[in-house]
C-alpha cells in the first residue's frame, strides 16, 4: 500500500485526470438509467439483486477513490504556502490535485447515491 | 390593528385549509398515505432540527469577535459542516426513505380498476378475476383490507390520478397505462382529484371515494354487475328522443359508448358532474340543460330546448338507475 502511495506521488495530475472521476460518474448514471430500461424491457422484471450493477458500482467507486487518492496526494507536494495561485508549473500541479481530489469527492457520494434507489427500489412500476 | 388581524385571519385560513379527514395525505386511510405522512413528519423534524442549528451557528459566527478562529480550523469547520455532516445526512435520508417508496406488490387475484382521466370526468371500470368488466364513472368504491390494483391511462390529455388519503399521485397518459396498488385500510367516504393541470375544468375534476367493508363491497359488486332497472318511461323517451344513448352507455338498456361517461347505476353514486354537486334531481335537470354553466370546456352539449317539466323527468329517468 504504502509503495502503491508512493507512485501515485510520482503521477502527474493534468485537466485529463481531472476529469477521470465525473466521466466514472457520467458513465455510472448512464449506466443505471439503461441497466434498468433494459432489465424491465427484456425480462419484464428485476432482477432480485442485480449482481453485475453491484459490480458496475464498485469498479466505477474505485476508479474515483483511486483518482482521489492520487490527487490528495500531489496536493501534499511540499513547497511554499497558501494560496497557489501563480502561473508556475508547481501551483497549476496543485491546483488541478485540488480539484481532482474535490470531484473525486462529489462523483463518489454521486455514484452511491445513484446506486441506492437501483439496488433498493427494485421495481419496473 | 384590523389589517394585522386580517393578515393572521388569512393565513391561518390557508393552513385550516388543510385541516380535513376525507381530502388530506395527513389523515390518511390507506397504507400508502400513512407511509407518506411518516415521511413528511420525520423530514419536517429533521429540517426543523437542522434550521435550529444553523440558526444558533449563525448567530456564533455573527457574535464571535473577529480572528477568533484560525484559516486551519475555519477550512475544518467548512469540510465537516458544508461537506461531511450533510452528505451523511443526505444519505441517511435515502437510506431510509427508499424502503416507504417500493411500490406495494400485486398479484393475480386482486382486484384490477381500470380507470381513464377525459375532460373532466373519470370513466371507470372493475375488472374482478375471471369475471366481465363492469363499467362505471367518477365515483370508486374499493374494499378495505384488500390490495386493488389500479390501472391509469389518459383518454384525450394527461391527467393525473390522485386520491390524497389513500396514496400518492400517478399521472394518467394517453397510450400508456401506469400501474399503482394501494390498499385501504379504513371505511369511509373520501374524495380524489385531477392533479395535472388538462383543460378549463380542470379543478372541478374530482370523484368519490367510498372505502368498504369487503363483504360490504362484495355485494355492491355483484349488484353493480346487474343490468340497470329503469323505471320512469317519459323520462325513458327523452332518453331515447334526445339522443343522449349516442354518448351515455345504460347497460340493458343500450349499448356502452366510448364518448360519455356510463349512467347504468347513475342513481346510486352521491354527486354529480365528478364530484362537483350534490345528486339531487333539481342539480341533475339543471346539468342536462346547461353543463357548461357547472364545468366550462365540458363536451357534453346543452340542451336548452328541453323545458323544466321535462328536464326534471330525464332527471327523475337517471335517478331511478340504481
Amino acid at each position: 500500500m504504502k509503495r502503491w502511495l508512493k507512485g501515485a506521488h510520482r503521477l502527474r495530475v493534468t485537466l485529463w485526470t481531472l476529469i477521470v472521476p465525473p466521466t466514472t460518474w457520467a458513465v455510472h448514471f448512464l449506466f443505471s438509467y439503461l441497466w434498468v430500461a433494459i432489465s424491465c424491457e427484456r425480462i419484464g422484471r428485476w432482477a432480485l439483486f442485480p449482481t453485475a450493477f453491484a459490480i458496475g458500482t464498485v469498479v466505477a467507486l474505485i476508479v474515483i477513490l483511486a483518482s482521489g487518492v492520487i490527487a490528495w496526494q500531489q496536493s501534499r507536494t511540499p513547497g511554499d504556502p497558501p494560496p497557489h495561485n501563480e502561473g508556475t508549473d508547481i501551483d497549476r500541479l496543485r491546483f488541478l490535485a485540488y480539484s481532482t481530489m474535490l470531484l473525486a469527492g462529489l462523483s463518489f457520494v454521486a455514484v452511491i447515491f445513484t446506486a441506492m434507489p437501483v439496488l433498493m427500489l427494485g421495481d419496473c412500476r | 390593528m384590523r389589517g394585522k388581524s386580517s393578515a393572521i385571519s388569512i393565513l391561518t385560513a390557508g393552513f385550516l385549509a388543510g385541516c380535513n379527514t376525507h381530502q388530506s395525505t395527513l389523515a390518511p386511510f390507506g397504507a400508502d398515505a400513512a407511509d407518506i405522512r411518516h415521511l413528511f413528519i420525520m423530514m419536517l423534524v429533521g429540517a426543523v432540527l437542522i434550521a435550529g442549528g444553523v440558526a444558533l451557528l449563525m448567530r456564533h459566527a455573527v457574535r464571535a469577535p473577529e480572528g477568533s478562529i484560525d484559516h486551519r480550523k475555519g477550512m475544518r469547520i467548512v469540510l465537516w459542516l458544508g461537506g461531511i455532516i450533510p452528505t451523511v445526512v443526505l444519505l441517511g435520508l435515502l437510506a431510509y426513505s427508499l424502503p416507504y417508496m417500493k411500490p406495494r406488490p400485486a398479484s393475480p387475484a386482486d382486484l384490477t380498476i381500470a380507470v381513464d382521466g377525459e375532460q373532466f370526468w373519470w370513466r371507470v371500470a372493475y375488472a374482478p378475476p375471471g369475471r366481465p368488466p363492469i363499467l362505471s364513472a367518477n365515483e370508486i368504491r374499493i374494499p378495505t383490507g384488500r390490495t386493488v390494483a389500479f390501472r391509469l391511462s389518459g383518454g384525450d390529455v394527461v391527467h393525473s390520478f390522485w386520491i390524497p388519503g389513500l396514496a400518492g399521485k400517478m399521472d394518467m397518459i394517453p397510450g400508456r397505462i401506469n400501474s399503482l396498488v394501494v390498499r385501504a385500510d379504513k371505511p369511509g367516504r373520501y374524495r380524489g382529484q385531477c392533479a395535472e393541470f388538462c383543460g378549463l375544468s380542470h379543478a372541478l375534476m374530482a370523484f368519490d371515494v367510498i372505502a368498504m367493508p369487503p363483504a360490504a363491497f362484495d355485494a355492491w359488486l355483484a349488484e353493480q354487475a346487474r343490468p340497470a332497472r329503469p323505471g320512469d318511461a317519459a323520462g325513458a323517451r327523452l332518453f331515447a328522443e334526445n339522443g343522449c344513448g349516442g354518448c351515455h352507455g345504460i347497460a340493458g338498456v343500450n349499448a356502452p359508448s366510448r364518448i360519455g361517461p356510463d349512467l347504468t347505476h347513475f342513481g346510486s353514486r352521491r354527486t354529480l358532474a365528478a364530484g362537483i354537486l350534490p345528486m339531487t334531481e333539481a342539480n341533475v335537470a339543471a346539468f342536462i340543460r346547461h353543463p357548461e354553466k357547472t364545468k366550462p370546456g365540458v363536451r357534453m352539449p346543452s340542451f336548452p330546448q328541453l323545458s323544466d317539466d321535462e328536464a326534471i323527468a330525464l332527471a327523475r329517468y337517471l335517478q331511478g338507475l340504481k
